[in-house]
């Protein structure tokens, strides 16, 4: 073996499922501990190519070399055994085991409990990375929950490590660890493949990239070199705007919560801890925090879905916490919440129902309890329409259509509604960069005729694009709010709650 | 070969999927009667053709398709809305039961008056006794989260207990000589439930099984409450963002499924069997559950399904007599029909392919 010879070559790799080429004659290589990035939007590829590389999927044509002999994983236990490992998004963790049962659970052979415990130790202090083997997963925090990710991954001692948007939920301060520990191990010789669609991350720790769009390659280059605005455009394949602010000054207070503290409906929910907050017509206020911190309980607790004490959340003066969701869209609140298939829509109904959903107080859709299918399905006319929603009518199935437009369509019925407050939850959250721009152009629009806007969101990008001020949501807790336009990174991450648990944090070699 | 989930259910198989599940029935049953020496075609043909079309037995039992037919649909209808929300309303013969019970003594309190307001009064006491029934599991799992599964069937054995108790005991014809059970309520015509049109087998039963189809029709089509009923079922969470209330849901759905099986032992009490005895239920309430899924918990698909089953129970006493087909075997019969709908449904969601790897 070379020592400058590639670990991991793709060669022309194309993979297609019915309707759509997910990945079209893809190449790229890796070397030996360098840091290479795949970019591009959601849909451009990105997780199909990953999850051949992991065994979970086989490519159509084309070859892969590992170490320049033909590596064709037939399953995931095979690519690990190969050296590959990978830190998924979606954690897959038992919130009611501990970390060190979590962790043997995901490996191939492992060793006793009391050595296993020992190597999860060792590990992760040699990279940064403290945890407890003994705490129980649902009392740790998202950014905990990746650490036993990455823990396990390292346990096997991997030759190429595969990391799918590790940072959608670190605060600025655990993203620095995170990538403190990945330069360390690529120092070793761990190559790490690094998937993300944020630039800036991108330009400051990886080595390379490739970017994708549609399936394919459409550039090779050294972030560093390049501007942010050059990756995006090739990422995207157009030039972004920024959404305007239509610049109207804030009215009176519209929404104002007041000492809001509700139990967990669930185990493992969050409480909320005397949250008080107030937005005023024309205005938006961004809501930050790493998931898990309240976001969820916040929007119920908004929406109607569950209840709150009399006189801790008000509209124009008037008690609403006490009314369920009928009651307040009468009024004029209106919400998304983040899980779009089965809590915003009903996967398997058509978007005319689902238009009829939320919607048929405020749209009249709804006669003495009986229905106007004919106006409900005008009014999804509307919203595929003005939202440009990509499907073949309203007829269709709300689980037939891709994240994206499944979102535009839930945020545009809500907010052709003409709401008097709206509060979103993760409104762009995997939707892709030109839909996404035209989601916050849309409520940036709402706030300027006059709304009070609500947008909870884990994208700090977002929030300092589209939001006057800023506050953070921290186990349960909300911070005071601060006008957006003189914030910093560091100001956000210390609101957000800095790194958790991470005084002891430190990096050895 | 290997399964694949449809991108959207597939509205030709939804409908396709019972006329295949009774195809395969037959062919299943017919190689089941062969192998108890009987002839497949002979056997198949007695259940499905005769009771209509043979010149001998179809002037008695074409009537008594449809009142067969009456309570198995006027229950499975009240059932698929709960089904349709996630209710599971697996009590019907209880509730079945005592709106028999209910209806019954209403009509034999007033015995022997002949006034106009009996038979109404009756109905209403029927549809009342059932959905109380019903209610006992409704509240409890709204109250305590109690399985409405779990109470409702056991229930079912209470109502059994109590009606024989009733047959021997306050409802007991007084000049019936110490056997047990009622007054015969079709002697007493006030509060009898005769045949409105002579030889059809037509009583008021049957008129409300139509009616409860048209009404179920427009619930669920027209009207919020039914958009929330299969909203919920669909989707639990979508369906609170949407404003439904579970409890409030889950208690409309058990008292419409338990007064419209009250209604149905009311009907069945003061016309085809014209007593409480002691063993007044023969399984309505349960058949109805197959006759709700066999209809696709569509109320037009339960009308046909409601008449296809009777005609099976019709069938299959005919088939019995005829033939000497054990008892057993056609309830063997009407099981397969329920199995093998189940096991097409799934063509609804997914397809079939043949061979690896999906190429376009």
């Amino acid at each position: 073996m070379n020592d400058t010879g590639p670990l991991l070559a793709i060669d022309g790799v194309t993979k297609a499922y019915p309707g759509v080429v997910a990945n079209d004659n893809v190449s790229f290589t890796i070397h030996p501990g360098k840091i290479h990035a795949l970019l591009g939007e959601n849909g451009a590829g990105k997780s199909t190519l990953v999850k051949m590389i992991y065994g979970l999927v086989r490519p159509d044509s084309g070859a892969m070399l590992m170490h320049g002999a033909p590596f064709a994983p037939a399953s995931p236990s095979a690519a690990r055994t190969a050296g590959v490992a990978m830190v998924f998004q979606h954690f897959s963790l038992f919130d009611a085991l501990d970390v060190a049962e979590n962790i043997s659970l995901g490996m191939e052979h492992p060793p006793p409990r009391r050595t296993l415990a020992e190597r999860i130790r060792e590990v992760s202090e040699a990279y940064g990375l403290p945890l407890d083997p003994t705490r129980r997963v649902g009392d740790l925090s998202a950014g905990e929950r990746q650490r036993i990710e990455i823990v396990r991954c390292l346990l096997q001692d991997p030759k190429l490590l595969i990391m799918d948007e590790p940072t959608s939920v670190l605060t600025p301060q655990e993203v620095e660890i995170l990538f403190r520990t990945l330069r360390q191990l690529a120092a070793e010789g761990t190559s790490i493949l690094y998937i993300s669609h944020k630039l800036e991350e991108i330009r400051t720790l990886c080595d390379g990239a490739t970017i994708l769009r549609l399936g394919r390659v459409v550039a090779e280059c050294i972030p560093a070199e390049r501007s942010a605005g050059d990756l995006a455009e090739m990422m995207v394949g157009q030039t972004l705007k920024a959404p305007e602010h239509a610049g109207g000054s804030a009215g009176e207070v519209v929404l104002s919560v007041t000492g809001l503290s509700l139990d967990p409906t669930h185990a493992f929910g969050t409480r909320l801890r005397d949250v008080s907050f107030q937005v005023r017509a024309g205005e938006v206020l961004g809501i930050g925090g790493v998931a898990g911190n309240g976001q969820d309980e916040l929007l119920a607790a908004l929406s109607g879905e569950t209840l709150a004490p009399i006189g801790a959340i008000t509209v124009n003066g008037r008690d609403i916490g006490t009314s369920g969701p009928t009651a307040r869209r009468e009024i004029g609140v209106l919400t998304a919440p983040e899980e779009r298939l089965g809590h915003a829509a009903a996967p398997d109904m058509s978007l005319t129902e689902n238009a009829m959903l939320t919607g048929y107080q405020r749209k009249g859709l709804a006669k003495n309890g009986f229905l106007d299918w004919r106006r409900a399905r005008s009014f999804a006319e509307e919203i595929i329409k003005t939202y440009d929603v990509r499907t073949p009518g309203p007829g269709k199935a709300a689980r037939a259509l891709s994240g994206g437009n499944l979102q535009k369509f839930v945020i545009g019925r809500e907010i052709l509604q003409e709401p008097l407050v709206l509060a979103v939850n993760q409104p762009t959250w995997g939707v892709d960069a030109s839909a996404a721009a035209a989601i916050r152009q849309a409520l940036l629009d709402l706030a300027g005729r006059g709304a009070a806007v609500v947008v909870i969101s884990q994208d700090l990008d977002e929030l300092m694009e589209i939001s006057d001020r800023f506050s953070a949501l921290n186990e349960g807790r909300l911070s005071p709010s601060r006008p957006t336009h003189d914030l910093s990174v560091e100001d956000i991450g210390l609101m957000l709650g800095g790194a958790h648990d991470m005084e002891v944090a430190h990096v050895s070699g | 070969m290997r399964l694949e989930k449809r991108p959207e259910p597939s509205r030709a198989w939804m409908v396709a999927t019972p006329v295949l599940a009774v195809i395969l029935t037959m062919i299943a049953g017919g190689v089941m009667f062969a192998l108890l020496g009987k002839d497949p075609f002979v056997a198949i043909r007695t259940i499905f053709w005769d009771p209509l079309f043979n010149e001998q037995f179809a002037a008695y039992s074409r009537p008594q398709l449809l009142v067969k037919a009456a309570p198995l649909i006027l229950i499975a209808i009240g059932l698929s809305l709960g089904f349709r929300a996630g209710v599971w309303n697996i009590g019907a013969e209880g509730q079945y039961i005592i709106g028999a019970i209910c209806g019954a003594a209403v009509g034999l309190a007033f015995y022997p008056a002949d006034l106009f307001i009996v038979f109404p009064l009756m109905v209403l006491a029927g549809a009342l006794g059932g959905f109380l029934w019903a209610m006992i599991p409704g509240l409890l799992r709204v109250r305590f989260g109690t399985n409405e599964i779990l109470v409702s069937l056991l229930l079912v054995y209470v109502a059994e207990q109590l009606v024989a108790s009733m047959a021997l005991g306050p409802l007991r014809n007084p000049e019936g000589g110490g056997f047990p059970g009622s007054r015969n309520l079709q002697q007493y015509s006030a509060a009898s439930n005769g045949e409105l049109i002579a030889g059809t087998g037509m009583h008021w039963g049957v008129v409300a099984a139509f009616i409860s189809v048209i009404f179920a029709y427009i619930l669920l089509n027209r009207h919020l409450t039914g958009f929330h009923i299969r909203l919920a079922g669909q989707s639990p969470r979508a369906a609170r963002f949407g404003g439904v209330n579970p409890g409030r849901l889950v208690l409309f759905c058990m008292g419409v499924s338990g007064a419209l099986a009250g209604l149905a032992g009311m009907f069945e009490v003061s016309g085809p069997a014209g007593q409480i005895g002691i063993d007044f239920n023969v399984g309505y309430g349960f058949t109805a559950i197959i006759v709700a899924f066999l209809g696709r918990l569509h109320p037009v698909g339960i009308l046909l399904a409601g008449l296809l089953m009777a005609l099976t129970y019709i069938g299959g006493e005919l088939a019995q007599f005829m033939l000497g087909l054990p008892s057993a075997s056609i309830q063997a019969f009407q099981g397969m029909l329920l199995f093998f709908l189940l096991a097409v449904d799934m063509l609804t969601n997914f397809r079939v392919r043949i061979g690896r790897g999906a190429k376009i």
